[in-house]
């Protein structure tokens, strides 16, 4: 048990590693140096920047030097929690996330919340009444789900709401004159008004993903010999049901749940986009068109680091409700 | 052999009732059959999945016909026709079949200045069927001028606009015709790049186990927990905005191929594991094959259909990867036009609010992805006759 963690631990080091290293490749790509870039964006902003200045910036970040050592220089840099300049903004990349990155943490784990709560119970339904009425409906309406993009169902409700209801925005995640207060329980309680509509936007694929995979599983489970046994004991059909069945078909979801939480952090930066919410999503598209290579890095690898976590978690829920790997039988993997 | 079971169910002809025998006639009819025809017989059971086979086809119809489908040049635009509403076609002229449209006049409204189109039904124009147009090349080969309809002979403003025109004047119609050949296409492209990576190294980790197997699980691991939307916008935003269409159109596939293939990957190694404590490859090693005719000749046939329908399940991923990357202003640039290029116009709900027709490319989006899955639901099932 202890072993199973820590290889999953030293696993999700090893993906942390791997995504500093895309990182930095894709901080590369763009042609010339991010002092180059950064110099000429101060400069069309009116700073002039001195040659020495420039100089001391690329030491600072061993331009001058080998690849690995500017790897090397960059990794430090961030380990330290110095991300640099936000060009744009002429602010360190770090004011300039704040609080974004936990938003966007919120706003996720409630997409989650949404496709637990919401998936299970359908799953479970659509198994032990398959193709019933209902069956049907669901299937569709999780095809349709799969099929949408999330962000064009954003687009969808701003437009029917903006047409219909004559709402003007039901986008953002805070009351207008809200957003700039300091943080309190009246801020939190706003917010967590605002939280379920982009929840079922952006959970809306994953929850029609999640749905189909519950439906699968447990119709697996219920053809099995143990369920016509409990039956033929005369046990009481919710019980034959939930006590087995579901409890044996949740293992599946759970490591779900692992992959579909990267998923969810990807939707939701399309789906700020369109909603407008204060998530790192609108922030990292504006880095990328203005190629500001310090704050889009950072939060490329923030991003990355918040998956592996999300992944990591799912982890130890799978072992405390699997005991076969609660106690190390688990397979060749 | 053939003879034997012959004679057998001539004697049970004459024994047993007719339903007996078409029973034990079609168990026969099984058991000869081949795998493909086995297949076949169970794909065509899974009415959707057919449906979104005619359906896709017709996609890529007018994908290959795009040019011949649009009545206006996509690239055309008009000051004069900017956020023209869909015209309806009137089919007949009094009681004579003489389909046309009415032609629009433009006026500015003296409160709001905002130009306004009223129909003009004093002015009809006729619809003919191979209109004369303007020039392109049929499958890059063939210059013609004809299109499936038009308005025989009219300068630009006196076209039609079935589904209306975008905020730069351009026919809605047209362009969604033409973009129909980039968007489905893109997938293809990419979805062949990370079936080639898949079998690769999904092949080379079922084959060789140990080490390589895990050094590539490794990798799968890594590259799927990495969120890849804003993977795919770093690595197209760092794409130059000068370069030309058909560059930005090859990286764009080179991303979504490079992310893309761990789940190809992922199958083709389950396949090889499974397969390779499978007698007939036992029998196949023991008889002396070499290991590249064991893999070709024996396994690749076996997982073949799996193959193509886990890759008709990744299609609809790369489609709405494309569609959002270029709806975002990331993947493919005007002058291209696809269907995200198209929905860009679209980001803003003020604009869809008074112009709800932009909001019509994002149909094509979801029947296509739709028919994509439906499709390779179908395959997934049919993929394995025997089961």
């Amino acid at each position: 048990m202890v072993s199973y963690i820590i290889r999953r631990f030293l696993a999700g080091l090893l993906t942390i590693w791997a995504a500093t290293v895309i990182t930095f490749v894709v901080i590369q790509l763009p042609p010339g140096d991010f002092v180059t870039s950064y110099i000429a964006n101060l400069q069309s902003s009116g700073t002039v920047i001195r040659a020495e200045e420039a100089e001391a910036l690329r030491q600072q970040y061993g331009l001058d030097r080998p690849m690995y050592v500017q790897y090397a220089k960059w990794m430090g840099l961030m380990l330290k929690g110095n991300f640099g300049m936000a060009m744009e903004y002429n602010r360190p990349v770090r004011e300039v996330i704040g609080d974004r990155m936990a938003i966007t943490v919120v706003v996720s784990l409630a997409a989650v919340a949404f496709i637990w709560v919401l998936a299970l119970p359908i799953g479970v339904y659509s198994a032990v009444r398959q193709y019933s009425l209902g069956d049907y409906f669901f299937t569709f309406l999780s095809f349709a789900g799969i099929a949408i993009p999330n962000f064009m169902l954003a687009l969808v409700l701003l437009y029917v709401s903006f047409k219909y209801f004559d709402v003007q925005n039901i986008g953002g995640l805070f009351s207008p004159g809200m957003a700039l207060e300091p943080w309190g329980w009246p801020k939190v309680w706003d917010m967590i008004k605002h939280l379920p509509i982009p929840a079922v936007i952006i959970g809306m694929a994953g929850m029609a993903e999640v749905v189909r995979i519950m439906r699968a599983n447990l119709l697996d489970e219920l053809r099995k010999p143990y369920v016509v046994t409990a039956r033929a004991k005369g046990l009481a059909e919710t019980r034959v049901i939930a006590k087995y069945p579901v409890r044996a078909a949740l293992n599946p979801f759970i490591s779900t749940i692992g992959y579909i939480f990267p998923f969810l952090v990807s939707g939701s930066i399309i789906v700020s986009l369109v909603l407008s919410l204060p998530t790192v999503g609108p922030l990292l598209y504006k880095a990328l068109i203005a190629q500001d290579l310090f704050l889009s890095g950072t939060i490329l690898l923030l991003l990355a680091i918040l998956t592996v976590i999300g992944t990591f978690i799912s982890d130890l829920l799978l072992m405390w409700i699997d005991p076969r790997i609660r106690f190390g039988m688990e397979g060749s993997n | 052999m053939a003879e034997a079971i012959g004679t057998l169910t001539g004697a049970e002809q004459r024994q047993s009732p007719p339903p007996v025998e078409t029973e034990s006639s079609a168990a026969e009819r099984i058991s000869v059959a081949t795998q493909w025809q086995l297949m076949w017989w169970r794909f065509r059971k899974h009415k959707m999945a057919m449906a979104s086979a005619v359906v896709i086809i017709l996609f890529y119809l007018v994908a290959l016909f795009a040019d011949f489908l649009a009545y206006s040049d996509p690239q055309h635009d008009d000051a004069n026709l900017l956020l023209l509403a869909p015209q309806s076609i009137h089919w007949y002229d009094g009681d004579e079949f003489r389909p046309h449209v009415f032609g629009v006049t433009g006026k500015r409204d003296p409160k709001t200045f905002k130009k306004v189109y009223q129909p003009d039904p004093d002015k009809k124009l006729p619809l003919v069927l191979f209109a004369k147009g303007y020039e392109y090349t049929l499958f890059g080969l063939i210059k013609t001028e004809r299109h499936l309809i038009g308005v025989e002979d009219a300068p630009p403003e006196e076209s039609i606009f079935l589904l209306g025109t975008d905020g730069l004047g351009r026919d809605l119609f047209s362009r969604l015709m033409v973009a129909t050949r980039l968007s489905m296409t893109i997938g293809l492209a990419g979805v062949a790049l990370s079936l080639f990576l898949g079998i690769l190294l999904g092949g080379l980790s079922g084959l060789y186990g140990g080490l390589v197997d895990n050094m590539i699980q490794r990798v799968i691991e890594i590259v799927r927990s990495v969120p890849t939307i804003p993977l795919w916008m770093a690595l197209a935003a760092a794409v130059p905005t000068e370069w030309p269409i058909e560059r930005v159109y090859f990286i764009i596939v080179l991303i979504l191929g490079v992310i893309g293939w761990t789940t190809l990957a992922r199958v083709v190694r389950g396949r090889f594991l499974s397969l390779r404590s499978e007698d007939f490859v036992t029998a196949a090693e023991l008889a002396g094959a070499g290991q590249m005719r064991i893999i070709f000749r024996h396994m690749v046939p076996s997982f073949l259909s799996h193959i193509i329908a886990a890759t008709t399940l990744a299609l609809p991923a790369m489609i709405i990867a494309e569609t959002s990357l270029s709806f975002l202003g990331l993947g493919l640039r005007p002058p291209a036009i696809s269907w995200g290029v198209l929905l860009k116009d679209a980001q803003n709900v003020q604009a869809v609010a008074i112009s709800p027709w932009l909001l019509l490319p994002a149909i094509p989006v979801i029947v296509a992805v739709l028919a994509f899955n439906f499709l390779g639901d179908g395959l997934r099932d049919a993929a394995d006759p025997y089961g």
